[in-house]
């Protein structure tokens, strides 16, 4: 199996691409085949098969622990002193957003939206993008000064603006209060219908993976047991209450939490 | 703008373009009722204070203390307590002072000791910055230059005078080597250990940024570990004075040090006062030059400060 260690080494092996020759016009931005990982004698992703399309927004669900974080990082190539095998492959335009916003606290804001943006006129590209999230006129206020979420929309315009195939993002709402979730739930899916990025989110909370994904995988115990498409965009009213509500259902079962309708519902069985 | 919010009514806004979602005049909409709370609020948290706190600070209550301390000395003086001999009044150093002034001899000890003071700093501080980056930045530095500093640093400088005596002479070059080597220590151990510990977050995100090594190190890690060489900086500068007393009271004839040398062996309480009250507005000066860089350099702390 070939050692694979992340981004900088990620072309496929000559075997492989002869594997997926056939598959006609290639719109994958990720390839994952038997993805393993492991930390000492844990296995921490067992067999990960995994593809994503152009601008797609795949939500990746999982208890802690279930290995979600470890294959994010593993398609970020920030898994070093890490054991294991398999191939991946994912485009060079790649841009990660952390659970912490993750910004130079000695940095303006524009600075840091810049930071490490090559090509014409970063400034003024880096402007554009903190207008489109929002926060025109504040590119010189210090990180220090801003909300929770202010600062994770900076990071989402640091992600953007660098024009990423591939969106990473990692618990990115995680620390934030309720309202301001779902204040970035819609930011988050407007910018990335202006981008089409390919999208992989790790989260563990179902709501946001329904509301923000068109597809939705299950990791668990490093293997993926659910590849669900939400097909919420076509439906409307009751049908699409239904489906939320029927989806919501089978992911929930599937990590293992036994809610208060599937009681019933099994009750309802029995009686 | 945005017409009057009504209670019974829970109409969704708009969420046409980004801008707009974030730019919801969410504040004007509410009722006057809140925000005439919300006021009054913040007026009384002016006011209070936590009951089991210290209390509230006063303007000019640090010089509360030293005031004191000189009105206990003139009153001693005043009374006869302390023995003139022992030590002068406060009118006898003033009226010194001001003698010294006139003559001219305050002004040249005073150049001598700052021109010294300051030469063994900035070589200090330049030796030391510079071990500190080759140390935090290489492996192969850090093996090679942080064993012998440690050494050197179990060694009291002070201990190690008479061999630069003999290799330097009593010159100046003897004092400001003397100076620089005490100096350089602190500013070393600070830039190196704040290199050594710039978050590792950071790194993450530099390489899925795909930064160059010198982006990453300007832009990160130099900007990262000046807290830490400002603070080792404050150190230095306050040893640098500690060096400075120590180096002039061997073999000089110029000098704070050497005019209260001096007047020691004259017994004039008067003068050794008015070289020490010397020494400690350098301190304290240059404390606060160095505190006003930090202030200047460090800008994106101060909110998290204040």
């Amino acid at each position: 199996m070939a050692q694979n260690t992340g981004r900088l080494n990620s072309n496929f092996t000559e075997g492989f691409i002869s594997k997926f020759a056939d598959s006609t016009p290639d719109d994958r931005v990720v390839e994952v085949r038997r993805l393993v990982r492991g930390f000492g004698k844990r296995i921490v992703l067992d067999g990960i098969d995994l593809d994503i399309r152009k601008g797609e927004f795949v939500a990746l669900l999982g208890r802690s622990g279930s290995g979600k974080s470890t294959l994010l990082r593993a398609l970020a190539g920030l898994d070093y002193e890490v054991s294991g095998g398999g191939q991946l492959r994912v485009p060079n335009k790649l841009s990660v957003v952390f659970q912490d916003a993750r910004l130079l606290p000695w940095k303006s804001l524009l600075e840091n939206v810049a930071y490490g943006l090559h090509g014409v006129d970063p400034q003024e590209r880096a402007r554009a993008a903190l207008a489109e999230v929002g926060l025109a006129g504040r590119e010189r206020a210090w990180p220090g000064e801003l909300s929770g979420g202010e600062q994770q929309r900076v990071a989402l315009a640091r992600a953007l603006v660098r024009d990423p195939e591939l969106l990473l993002a990692d618990e990115p709402f995680g620390a934030l209060d309720a309202l301001t979730r779902l204040r970035m739930h819609a930011l988050l899916r407007q910018l990335c219908e202006r981008h089409r990025p390919g999208v992989l989110l790790v989260t563990h909370d179902v709501d946001e993976a329904i509301s923000l994904a068109d597809r939705i995988v299950v990791i668990h115990e490093g293997k993926l047991i659910v590849d669900l498409q939400v097909e919420l965009s076509a439906q409307h009213g009751l049908a699409r209450q239904a489906r939320i509500v029927e989806v919501r259902k089978y992911l929930l079962a599937s990590l293992g939490v036994q809610t208060d309708e599937n009681h019933i519902a099994e009750e309802q069985a029995a009686a | 703008m945005s017409p009057p919010v009504n209670n019974s009514v829970l109409s969704p806004p708009e969420f046409g373009t980004p801008v707009s979602v974030w730019a919801a005049p969410v504040s004007s909409s509410l009722p006057d009722a809140t925000s005439a709370h919300e006021t009054r609020e913040a007026g009384e948290q002016v006011k209070r204070y936590s009951r089991l706190g210290p209390g509230r600070p006063r303007r000019y209550g640090p010089v509360i203390g030293p005031l004191l301390l000189l009105a206990l000395w003139t009153l001693g003086s005043l009374t006869g307590l302390i023995d003139h001999r022992t030590l002068s009044p406060p009118w006898v150093v003033v009226k010194t002072a001001g003698e010294l002034i006139a003559s001219g001899r305050l002004w040249d000890n005073f150049s001598t000791s700052l021109g010294r003071a300051a030469q063994g700093l900035f070589w200090g501080v330049l030796a030391g910055g510079l071990l500190g980056v080759v140390a935090g930045l290489s492996r192969i530095g850090e093996y090679v230059v942080d064993g012998p500093i440690q050494i050197k640093r179990a060694i009291p400088t002070l201990a190690v005078i008479p061999l630069l005596m003999l290799w330097l002479g009593i010159g100046e070059g003897m004092k400001i080597t003397t100076i620089a080597l005490i100096v350089f220590v602190p500013i070393y151990i600070q830039t190196h250990d704040s290199l050594r510990s710039i978050d590792s977050r950071f790194l993450e995100l530099s390489e899925t940024l795909g930064v160059s090594r010198g982006e990453f190190l300007r832009n990160v890690v130099l900007p990262g570990a000046l807290p830490g060489f400002l603070l080792g900086l404050r150190f230095a500068v306050t040893s640098s004075w500690l060096a400075l007393v120590v180096v002039e009271q061997v073999n000089s004839t110029a000098g704070i040090g050497y005019m209260i040398e001096l007047a020691r062996t004259y017994g004039q309480t008067e003068v050794i006062i008015v070289g020490l009250t010397l020494y400690a507005f350098l301190g304290l000066g240059s404390d606060l030059l160095v505190r006003l860089l930090q202030r200047r350099v460090l800008r994106w702390r101060r909110t998290l400060e204040d």
